[in-house]
């Protein structure tokens, strides 16, 4: 019997046809769209005199460019503004479910999409956003597409793509004290680079993923696209099942016991052929931190920054501007460098798991006076949770401001910017120049890191902070 | 929607020579605020192109008359990071109709051939020998063809081939886009979505 991965079982299943010499035609069971990259392609449509083929299988929410304070007001930037009612106007016009400012499952799109069980094993999902990735937590094809794709979908409800490469990544083993998915997922890509995975899907496999919760899970799926992967996805099991059952839109009764049996299947043969397969051990891994301008520019907050030996050419230059933009030297060492900003939150670290990890480490303490400390829930949900499990009390006792839910700060679209020049400790996805404001200086680590250098207002070790 | 046909293309070229640029430098997220497809070139590399005061950056190369074109050949990992194709909205809107580079990420190129611009991949020697060209005459013709899947230095003949597949290569030449091909597809679609 022929071998297949995960990867290739759910592809497979909805292909509807793959053009000679070309991309496949590719079936999407779920698309998630926000205000920023669907205007584009409602508008296209509307050109086009053509609707919208499967509404039903679209759900919106505004989350990308929204304010993270005042949600109940008009929102004060215009441009935001029409973005919003944009979106609005499509969903109403197009009978769209829209999760709306204010409402109960309002947040981030790849934080909503889980929490309301959209998001399932097996599934086919896309969104104009390259952080859908993250819903390959739950054993699902996922991936981020452009505005073209975003029309295609609402159109036709497939796009055309060509099946990517396959890659296994496997971490063995138990993870050490104060190590979080967030260090193995920047721990993968500092060894792999920002473009060691391009052109492939990733499966993310071993005994240290399997251990992982699914928000553990989704932090790692989450950021595949940062090596450069089409996607990256873990293949259900209990842990799985038990998150999803009960969750809104997941099946009930028979229906359930139906879709876990088939949801046991969603596996890779033994036997089958990866193109690519790396293993990394757990017990190598350590607090994380980056130190440049891309997600692969990673070292433990322990080490040092790297220095340009071996390097020559555009490589060195480009390697040189980036410190340089950071204002860090080759060679030198990051742990104890001061701190601006410390920003919690966004797709990758925006779940009720990564504010009780914070809120628990804070307990007691109080931020440094140098930090600025911003928590943004990824969702109205998670936000309701904090309140009840008094999470939001201890972090405003140690000096943390709590805003409303949204993408916030980590592409600062919105207000939520860190001003040029100042260093911000960040539990989001990107390092990119500016990518947090004009200027800004992002450095990537796990709540955990983030909470420690709250505390002591320079890059720390979370493990020397809170001990054992 | 339908786009301009691409053919042959013979133009100087812009040089970008930095590695992994990233959708955000090629169009900052602040930028992204609009609900139509226009204007996005006048923010197109905004941060590296001009400074807080809204002054060109002398050193940029936009910014530097010597080069112009509307071929930008790019360093290696271009395009990475999000997947706004207002990134390739701007470079388009800015003139250009063609990048060049050793290596693209994944999600970047094909929003430009969705779009109807030309991503070019050519061996790291390659890209090296156009940069040293460019560099040592900025009106140097570079010409693409995508009939042949050639590029060509012109003054000196020298030429790689580029891989880019039938299907999306007959779009291209004909500013065919995928959405005239899915809706021709309508009823196979509709009877795969009723078995779902």
């Amino acid at each position: 019997m022929e071998k297949n991965t995960l990867f290739d079982k759910i592809w497979d299943a909805h292909v509807i046809k793959s053009v000679p010499a070309g991309p496949d035609v590719f079936f999407i069971d779920k698309h998630f769209i926000h205000e920023v990259t669907s205007p584009v392609a409602f508008l296209n449509l509307k050109l086009r005199g053509i609707g919208v083929k499967y509404p039903n299988r679209t759900i919106a929410t505004p989350d990308h460019n929204v304010p993270t304070v005042d949600q109940d007001q008009t929102i004060k930037d215009k441009l935001s503004r029409m973005q919003v009612e944009k979106l609005r106007e499509n969903c109403a016009k197009y009978s769209i479910e829209l999760h709306d400012l204010g409402s109960a499952h309002h947040g981030i799109v790849h934080v909503i999409g889980p929490e309301l069980g959209v998001t399932q094993p097996g599934m086919t999902i896309v969104c104009g956003d390259s952080h859908t990735s993250t819903h390959g937590a739950f054993g699902a094809i996922a991936f981020g597409i452009g505005t073209s794709e975003v029309e295609m979908v609402l159109a036709t409800q497939c796009i055309m793509q060509s099946k990517a490469k396959k890659m296994r990544i496997s971490v063995e083993g138990t993870l050490g004290k104060g190590v979080t998915s967030k260090d193995i997922i920047l721990y993968i890509i500092s060894k792999i680079s920002a473009a060691g995975a391009t052109g492939y899907f990733v499966e993310y496999a071993g005994s240290a993923i399997q251990s992982l919760s699914m928000e553990a899970r989704m932090t790692i799926c989450n950021m595949s696209i940062e090596m450069g992967a089409r996607g990256g996805l873990i293949a259900p099991d209990e842990t799985t099942f038990a998150y999803l059952k009960g969750k809104q839109y997941a099946p009930k009764g028979a229906d359930w016991e139906n879709a876990v049996a088939h949801w046991k299947t969603l596996k890779t043969d033994d036997g089958a052929i990866f193109d690519k397969e790396l293993v990394f051990e757990a017990a190598d891994i350590e607090p994380m931190i980056t130190y440049g301008t891309n997600p692969g520019m990673g070292i433990k907050v322990t080490g040092t920054i790297p220095t340009t030996k071996g390097m020559e050419g555009s490589n060195k230059t480009s390697y040189l501007k980036s410190l340089d933009y950071m204002g860090f030297a080759p060679g030198e060492a990051v742990k104890g460098k001061l701190v601006d900003y410390v920003f919690v939150g966004s797709c990758t670290n925006g779940r009720i798991e990564d504010i009780r990890a914070v809120a628990q480490f804070v307990k007691g303490h109080q931020k440094a006076e140098n930090i600025t400390a911003w928590i943004v829930p990824g969702s109205r949900e998670v936000e309701k949770m904090a309140h009840e499990e008094g999470l939001v009390k201890i972090l405003e006792e140690a000096g943390f401001e709590l805003r409303q839910p949204g993408c916030s700060a980590c592409l600062a679209m919105n207000d939520d910017k860190i001003p040029s020049g100042k260093y911000a400790v960040s539990t989001s996805n990107r390092n990119f120049e500016g990518r947090q404001g004009p200027g800004a200086r992002t450095m990537l680590a796990s709540p955990l890191t983030v909470a420690a250098v709250a505390i002591t207002g320079r890059i720390t070790d979370p493990r020397e902070v809170f001990g054992n | 929607m339908a786009y301009d046909k691409f053919t042959v293309l013979q133009s100087t070229a812009v040089p970008l020579p930095n590695e992994n640029v990233d959708t955000d430098q090629i169009i900052p997220a602040r930028f992204l605020k609009a609900t139509e497809r226009e204007g996005f070139g006048d923010n197109l590399f905004r941060d590296w192109r001009y400074d807080v005061e809204g002054n060109p950056k002398k050193d940029f190369v936009l910014n530097d008359r010597t080069y112009s074109g509307k071929i930008l050949v790019a360093g290696k990992n271009f395009g990475s990071g999000s997947s706004r194709e207002h990134a390739v909205w701007a470079l388009y809107d800015y003139g250009f109709r063609c990048v060049v580079s050793s290596f693209f990420a994944d999600i970047f190129k094909n929003n430009c051939l969705n779009i109807g611009v030309l991503p070019v991949t050519i061996s790291p020697e390659f890209a090296e020998l156009l940069f040293t060209a460019i560099a040592a005459d900025p009106n140097t013709v570079v010409e693409v063809n995508l009939p042949q899947q050639k590029i060509t230095l012109l003054a000196t003949g020298t030429s790689e081939s580029f891989d880019i597949n039938e299907y999306k290569k007959d779009n291209m030449q004909h500013g065919f886009d995928d959405i005239d091909y899915l809706i021709n597809m309508a009823a196979e679609i509709e009877g795969f979505a009723a078995s779902r």
